[in-house]
């Protein structure tokens, strides 16, 4: 099974990964998130006790099942490869940064695009920083930048991200060890059969299809390709008539509790620090957790770091607030982003740029 | 004389930088060297976008693509 070899076979692909959003949403999780992997990784960090912030908490199986999802895909299609060795501590850190800026913002690449489907105004001004990270990333593609190659791994090493992940998964089903919120987003989501199978379904699909929306930026720029961009767009389309169909459709900057906020500045520079960490770490937040499914260490790492930027970005409170009313005044409180968000911010962009500049590749050729 | 790319356990889009740096720099024959298989894709549509014909085989480590 080949998905990635026509432009309406990527659109299909696009189409059943944009289904599976829109039902999940239908079917509980909070309505224009759908299916976000930052704010998903954040909530499983606070599940696994390395965040305090009681409303974020739950270890969603769509992560599980997007990883577990591609593992077993490229298993079973001869694709899974157990790599690692390309600059993992770098990974790392970028991961961290697809975090954070992710929580700046408020969502990673997959949200912004399920924001932008549902009319947040905000989501189409952070589209903006993103496509700007995303090229300045090609930029330091094209001055030769680099993490250096992986390696053939121990067979066992790549299915240790998929194996520890279904343990999260049986201490979430069968005891009550992980944390879980009682009100706020982490408290809203669909049955646990449902997200996992939602995740199984959507992480199949992403595998063999690449999905990747940094990438899908990337080819453009870099090469005139519209491919990957295919399935982002038929993802949009879905997830729109979806927001019509439901009245989840609003064309607006400040709708309360839709989990968002409107300082432009700060939505186009989080957006900005995850286009360009994900051009460098070789894919979006969702392309990672698909490539560790199929057996890359450093995908794996980065992950962790996903997961350790996640727990930071509430523990020093450079998450932004979301725009919110009052429930005894009913008075719109805009929400926003802390001061100590906008220094990491300003530090991640600093970092990418060390790493985009600092890494050259000396071999291939 | 045959070039050789050896993109080999590099993170996308490495692979098809380096194919497509060679294929502008003449028509001698390539092979590149990937191991992800769609990085193997992808190198092909870049030799089939160049207009010139490939073959690929499996590796040990991965595969190679032949751009004639």
């Amino acid at each position: 099974m080949n998905l990635s070899d026509s432009k309406k076979k990527l659109a299909l692909a696009g189409a059943v990964c944009g289904i599976v959003a829109a039902a999940l949403a239908y079917f509980g999780n909070p309505a224009n998130m759908a299916f976000c992997i930052a704010c998903f990784i954040r909530d499983t960090a606070g599940a696994l006790g390395l965040h305090s912030t009681e409303t974020v908490q739950y270890a969603r199986p769509e992560i599980i099942g997007l990883v577990l999802g591609a593992f077993l895909i490229s298993a079973a299609t001869k694709e899974y490869r157990s790599t690692a060795g390309s600059s993992p501590m770098a990974r790392f850190v970028l991961g961290m940064i697809l975090a954070i800026g992710s929580l700046v913002f408020l969502g990673c690449p997959l949200r912004m695009i399920i924001r932008m489907s549902a009319g947040d105004l905000n989501a189409w001004v952070a589209l903006i920083g993103f496509v700007l990270g995303v090229g300045t990333g090609v930029f330091a593609l094209k001055k030769g930048f680099s993490l250096g190659r992986a390696h053939l791994a121990g067979r066992m090493s790549g299915a240790v991200l998929p194996v520890l992940l279904l343990g999260v998964l049986i201490l979430s089903l069968a005891t009550t060890l992980l944390k879980a919120s009682q009100s706020g987003p982490g408290s809203m989501h669909a049955p646990v059969l449902l997200s996992l199978a939602g995740g199984l379904v959507f992480g199949a699909f992403a595998q063999k299809s690449r999905m990747c929306f940094a990438g899908s930026i990337r080819d453009v720029i870099l090469m005139r390709n519209f491919d990957l961009l295919t399935i982002i767009g038929s993802f949009f389309v879905i997830m729109l008539v979806y927001n019509i169909a439901s009245g989840n459709f609003v064309p607006a900057f400040d709708t309360p509790g839709v989990i968002a906020h409107s300082e432009h500045l700060w939505n186009i520079l989080g957006m900005y620090a995850v286009g360009f960490a994900a051009v460098l770490a070789g894919g979006c937040p969702l392309r990672q957790l698909i490539l560790a499914g199929q057996g890359s260490s450093d995908s794996a790492i980065t992950v962790l770091g996903m997961l350790i930027g996640a727990a930071l970005a509430h523990n020093l409170g450079l998450a932004a607030s979301a725009t919110a009313v009052n429930a005894e005044t009913q008075e719109i409180v805009s929400g926003s982003v802390p001061l100590n968000g906008k220094i990491a911010v300003v530090i991640c962009i600093a970092v990418c740029f060390i790493i985009g500049f600092g890494n050259k590749r000396t071999e291939g050729r | 004389m045959m070039k050789e790319v050896d993109a080999r356990g590099l993170s996308c889009p490495e692979p098809v930088m380096l194919t497509e740096e060679v294929l502008k720099s003449g028509n001698e024959p390539v092979r590149v060297l990937v191991t992800e298989p769609h990085q193997r894709m992808n190198v092909e549509k870049c030799a089939k976008d160049h207009g010139r014909k490939y073959t690929s085989e499996e590796t040990e480590d991965g595969f190679a693509v032949m751009i004639g």
